[in-house]
């Protein structure tokens, strides 16, 4: 039969609604072998794929916050340190500037002490030796007394020449002695 | 054409019914057609597709392995998550997914030249694909709710008893009878329809400028060609738009039966 035959014939039974069985049968086979494909191959692979990302983009994610994290603890620890270090700077000032001052008033104590120490050991000295001077003097002035009287009264008994020579000669040696004590 | 003496004949829908392929021209109906071998083609094209983009995925992905993920993407979350709920989405991502990209390309297939032909104008597709979807949701309904699933599905709440006569009857046919119908027909009538417009803008222009004489009706059949490209483009439209509609309806079915006891 030629084409035109053939369609002719066709269209006098053509119903839209009437499947062709072959049709269904390949159709619903062909179906189910494509969902088959899917679920054991294509759909998994999908959802690996979707899996991956939100875990490597939460993981990055993650591994950002740890990192600020970290480094504001680091800044953290480093401001603490500087604080820290200024404290103590200011501390060790402070002593020095203290254990300074306790210094200089340790000095000027000792130094006062000192004084006084000198002061009294010469205000001993000048009165021991006012006590001996007082001692030699007191001896010395009872045995020239002594001799100045006895020669007086040995001489009054000469006469009254003698007597004025002996008292001369009393205070001649008196300045004798006296310039001899001044020489040595 | 034996019919270009005696006016013009519109073609009908014997002429979607190509001869066979195997046997060679065997009369439609008795072998492997050229709709048969677009069935198996859109397999192994969404196969291959599939498989090669997410082979070697990629955490940035490239511009296949993105085209096909957004694809996934659509149908797991805007079709799958979104109807079925987040808790049950996840096992029938599959089958939506398989659902629609298997429509779709098929679909897409009328839009494509030499191929031509929308699978799904042809009912016998239609059928299988409604009937698969059909015992899949009875059967979610029996495995989550037992025998009591019927009453269930069948039987509103909240509606005064003295209806319920009328309300039953009319549920197990809206639900049980028309539904199915309504799946499959609703695909088949707009790609048949689809394809016959084409056909018949095809047709049409080829009579008005091969076989009439008259030069103001060819410059008509000139206008029937351009006009048949905006057809082109809306007809495009609904078989995207038919494909998601129809994995849409899947993923309502199937959450239905999920939970008949929630309404």
């Amino acid at each position: 039969m030629n084409s035109t035959d053939f369609i002719l014939a066709a269209s006098e039974s053509a119903n839209p609604l009437v499947p062709n069985p072959w049709e269904i049968l390949v159709t619903g086979v062909g179906f189910a072998l494509l969902l088959f494909i899917v679920v054991k191959v294509i759909a998994p692979k999908f959802e690996q794929s979707y899996e991956d990302r939100v875990t490597a983009i939460e993981g990055g994610l993650e591994k950002a916050e740890a990192a600020q994290k970290e480094a504001e603890e680091t800044l953290a620890q480093y401001k603490a340190q500087l604080l820290e270090a200024r404290t103590e700077a200011n501390r060790i000032r402070e002593d020095a500037r203290s254990e300074g001052a306790q210094i200089l008033a340790d000095l000027k104590t000792k130094a006062t002490d000192e004084a006084t120490r000198i002061t009294e050991q010469a205000q001993r000295q000048i009165s021991a030796e006012r006590t001996a001077a007082l001692s030699s003097l007191r001896t010395d002035v009872g045995t020239l007394a002594t001799e100045l009287a006895s020669k007086i009264v040995d001489e009054a008994l000469k006469d009254d020449a003698r007597a004025q020579r002996v008292v001369d000669q009393f205070l001649n040696d008196l300045e004798a002695q006296q310039n001899a004590g001044a020489s040595n | 054409m034996a019919s270009e003496e005696g006016g013009f004949v519109p073609p009908t829908v014997s002429d979607t019914h190509l001869p066979e392929i195997f046997p060679w021209l065997a009369e439609y109906g008795t072998g492997f057609g050229k709709q048969m071998l677009m069935i198996v083609l859109s397999i192994v094209l969404i196969t291959w597709f599939f498989t090669a983009a997410i082979k070697n995925p990629k955490l940035v992905p490239g511009k296949m392995q993105y085209i096909a993920e957004s694809g996934y993407a659509f149908v797991r979350n805007g079709i799958g998550r979104d109807i079925i709920g987040e808790k049950n989405f996840r096992p029938w991502v599959p089958l939506l997914f398989a659902t629609f990209f298997f429509v779709l390309l098929n679909n897409l297939f009328g839009a494509i030249p030499f191929l031509q032909l929308p699978s799904f104008s042809h009912a016998g597709s239609a059928y299988a694909m409604a009937i698969i979807i059909y015992g899949t949701w009875i059967a979610v309904g029996l495995k989550n709710h037992g025998i009591r699933y019927f009453k269930l599905a069948v039987v509103p709440s909240g509606v005064p008893g003295w209806i319920m006569p009328l309300m039953i009857p009319l549920e197990i046919i809206s639900n049980f009878i028309v539904r199915p119908l309504t799946h499959s027909l609703r695909l088949m009538a707009t790609m048949l329809a689809g394809h016959m417009i084409v056909m018949l803008a095809a047709a049409g222009a080829r009579y008005l400028i091969v076989v009439q004489d008259n030069l103001a009706m060819n410059g008509l059949g000139v206008l029937i060609i351009a006009g048949s490209v905006a057809m082109y483009f809306l007809e495009l439209l609904i078989m995207v738009l038919q494909a998601f509609v129809f994995a849409l309806l899947t993923a309502i079915y199937v959450q239905g039966a999920i939970d008949a006891d929630a309404h």
